[in-house]
């Protein structure tokens, strides 16, 4: 299931992630669609048909143009200061006004040569360490000089930008520590993965890039469906989704017990707005389900009620009086596609509850809002003997509980609770230093190995538990001190 | 098995992993009449392993037992025969989200080392992918060859010996992304260039000294690589203790029903779930870091070829 040629292009339809310094936005590539992005509006119809990773200005018009390869001015010696003594900031040394600097931008002049413009008429400019007009150039370009590229999306772009943007919708998951994830779990093609998150799809998402289209998951989802708003991010080809199967947690019990049925189907979203059309009417669209309202997207473009069901709507009003016939008929119709897609839905659920009952499933992930524990002793029934588990929760305090109760239940090895701290740096000649450090707010893991477990043996799995533990530093022996 | 599919059962000539306890395996390669020898006693191959399912108990000969585990990259790097410095799966997770990799990749590697990476790096590639990697010691490349063959993976590696800074990786405009982990690797960024694809292909360098960061970043730019940006990231483990801690004795005060919060020898207290019916002592779950912990491995750079 495979790939776009070496270079892919920006087509209609697509996700892309807008990119400018750190700062990412994902949108849809729409034609005639005007965008927001770090203070610019303008239109990606220009965009279309370049490559993936190019880098445009915003013309006066509100469209892209790839940006020209300027040379960097000449390395002649410039004339500079040794050091910050006699310069006093008064605000006063910048002569051009915020009005002379609009009038430059009217005109069309570009970045570049109103940051020239803002060095030349700089009194204290030349006055600065040769490292502080660097600064001072870079701060400039930074305002003045807004460029934007625009990037496809993978798991290294949505990760950073949900973190930065949406922290909230994916419970402070930092991509380092989805990083870890992916790796601990040993995802790869051919897995048969469980997943169960609520990160609006994005480690749904992660988990598929590094499958590549082989193998299958089951996604575990709370409520009425699951939530894959970043999933469509990622830009998967269709064939990805064939082996993509979902089932709701409320029916983990049943499986588990040997009483699970489809004759009751958890509550469809799309369903019960359609039967709320027809008892009403004229009803308006309504958004009923738990799911829809937590989902925001992360694109620009607003939900779209859907044009047919709309069109149905307005059909039917305008008709009801005269054509009360044709309204009936139109009835039977829509009785038949909801049977037809209860009857979709019933026989999706039995597949993916026959993969379920196999128990051998290649490894298991949980990053959700819920408490790990009651996941974690549940969904491990479904996989296979060693094989790696990972679980990630926002506190560490929950993961402290799941590793006691994993130890009570045996069938574990190798558990390990873990954090990771990410240091960024800045590096220049001679001004190489961190920039900042992350840790805490990236939240915690708890991975482990399955092993078969022998059930009606207590003692078996305390004595396991012992073997598992590290020695304690201090054992008072009889003999030694008293502790 | 192999490391780059799971397998259910053990299977004669494969690579399994001997668990014996917290922090406590070792791989051995599963043969026909063969033995091997653990501190709980021998393990009978013949007997105790082939045919078995992976995840199996396995009792020794002198009663104790051990878990046979299939084997990972990550189970891997914990227990491969070092030849070199390796980098452990802190580095290598965010190496390979970094650098964008996925099953279909081509990716270039220099040093080879001991393998570590290059085995993570075929296990995320496959099975559509490839790996091409430099070493330019003979033995290690020899060794490294071997143990590819052994794991099942010779089809997605290809091992060149040569000096990757003089010769590059041996392609040219192909490579999704490049990976260097040596002593200059600034003299090997040119070569880096010209291997990967025209556009979008990202690079890594990894240096444990930030003299070597510092002229990797020039040597970047002077290429035109964008996006530079340098990291380290560290791993902290916590231990899962259940502590207790003594209640200081503050005395009472001077009447004697008068007890000031935390008086654990009344009574009524045991249904507090935290108080402990013995001496004053009450008891809490704690993930208590490591004494002993990774300050720094090496600083992680990345850029994006344009």
């Amino acid at each position: 299931a495979m790939e776009e040629g070496p270079s892919a292009r920006i087509r209609e339809g697509d996700c892309a992630v807008l990119k400018r310094d750190e700062v990412f936005k994902a949108v849809s590539v729409l034609r005639r669609r005007k965008i927001i992005f770090e203070k610019q509006w303008f239109y990606l119809d220009n965009a279309i048909g370049h490559i993936y990773g190019t880098t445009f200005e915003v013309t006066n018009g509100g469209n892209l143009q790839p940006k020209q390869e300027v040379e960097e001015t000449s390395t002649e010696t410039k004339e500079a200061g040794t050091d910050n003594r006699n310069i006093v900031d008064d605000g006063k040394s910048q002569k051009l006004t915020h009005d002379d600097i609009k009038a430059l931008k009217d005109k069309g002049i570009k970045g570049q040569e109103i940051v020239q413009q803002l060095i030349e008429n700089s009194t204290t400019f030349r006055d600065k360490t040769e490292f502080a007009q660097d600064k001072y150039i870079k701060k400039k370009k930074k305002k003045y000089e807004a460029v934007i590229t625009i990037v496809k999306p993978s798991t290294r772009i949505l990760s950073t930008m949900y973190y930065a943007r949406e922290p909230g919708k994916i419970n402070h998951l930092r991509y380092d520590t989805l990083a870890q994830m992916l790796t601990l779990g040993n995802i790869h093609a051919g897995n048969k993965m469980i997943v169960m998150e609520t990160c609006a799809g994005l480690v749904l998402g992660a988990v598929m890039e590094r499958m590549g289209g082989y193998g299958s998951i089951i996604q575990m989802y709370p409520g009425g469906g699951p939530v894959r708003a970043a999933t469509s991010c990622f830009g998967f080809p269709k064939p990805f989704f064939d082996n993509l199967h979902e089932f709701p947690l409320s029916k983990v019990q049943s499986l588990l017990s040997g009483t699970f049925t489809t004759e009751i189907l958890p509550a469809d979203p799309e369903e019960n707005a359609l039967v709320e059309e027809e008892s009403n009417g004229l009803s308006e669209e309504k958004q009923t389900s738990l799911q829809e309202t937590e989902e925001e997207p992360a694109t620009e473009a607003p939900m779209e009620i859907n044009p047919t069901e709309e069109q149905d709507m307005m059909d039917i009003n305008a008709e009801d009086v005269e054509f009360k016939g044709n309204k009936e008929k139109e009835n039977k119709e829509n009785v038949r596609e909801k049977q037809m897609k209860q009857w979709e839905r019933r026989k999706k659920l039995k597949e993916a509850a026959a993969l379920l009952r196999e128990k051998n499933a290649d490894g298991l992930i949980v990053a959700s809002k819920f408490h790990p524990t009651p996941l974690l002793l549940s969904l491990l029934e479904f996989v296979a003997p060693s094989r790696p588990f990972v679980v990630y929760c926002q506190y560490k305090e929950p993961l402290l509980e799941c590793y006691t109760k994993l130890r009570e239940r045996g069938g574990v090895i190798n558990l390990k609770l873990s954090e990771t701290w990410l240091r960024n740096y800045q590096v220049l000649p001679d001004r190489s230093h961190p920039k900042l450090t992350m840790s805490g707010g990236g939240g915690y893991l708890l991975s482990g190995i399955t092993v078969i477990l022998e059930k009606g043996k207590s003692d078996s799995s305390s004595s396991e538990a012992l073997k598992m533990e590290e020695p304690s530093s201090k054992r008072c022996k009889l003999q030694d001190l008293p502790c | 098995m192999s490391f780059v599919e799971y397998g259910d059962t053990i299977k004669d000539g494969d690579t399994a992993i001997v668990f014996l306890g917290h922090e406590s395996m070792f791989p051995v390669k599963v043969q026909h009449g063969t033995v091997t020898q653990t501190k709980y006693g021998v393990i009978r191959h013949s007997t105790d392993l082939i045919g078995k399912k992976y995840g199996s108990k396995v009792t020794c000969s002198k009663g104790g037992w051990v878990f046979i585990l299939h084997p990972t990259p990550e189970l891997w790097t914990m227990n491969l025969p070092h030849r070199t410095q390796i980098l452990y799966s802190t580095d290598i997770s965010i190496i390979t989200m970094m650098l964008e990799l996925k099953p279909g990749s081509i990716v270039c590697e220099s040093g080879t080392g001991s393998g570590s990476l290059s085995h993570a790096l075929i296990r995320t590639v496959a099975p559509t992918g490839h790996l091409y990697t430099v070493e330019f010691h003979q033995q290690r490349a020899e060794k490294a060859r071997e143990e590819f063959r052994e794991h099942g993976v010779e089809h997605l590696v290809t091992v060149t010996n040569q000096d990757v800074c003089k010769n590059g990786f041996g392609v040219s405009n192909i490579a999704d992304a490049v990976f260097l982990d040596i002593p200059s690797p600034w003299e090997a960024i040119g070569h880096a260039k010209s291997a990967l694809k025209a556009e979008g292909g990202r690079i890594c360098s990894f240096s444990p000294c930030i003299e070597q960061v510092q002229r990797t970043c020039l040597a970047m730019e002077e290429y035109g690589f964008t996006e530079i940006n340098t990291l380290e990231i560290l791993l902290r483990v916590y231990n899962v203790r259940t502590i207790s801690l003594q209640i200081p004795d503050l005395g009472k005060a001077a009447e004697d029903n008068s007890s000031s919060g935390f008086d654990s020898s009344n009574p009524s207290h045991q249904g507090s779930p935290c108080a402990n019916l013995q001496q004053g002592t009450v008891q809490f779950k704690s993930g208590v870091p490591l004494r002993e912990v990774v300050g720094h491995t090496g600083y992680l750079t990345f850029a994006t070829k344009s």
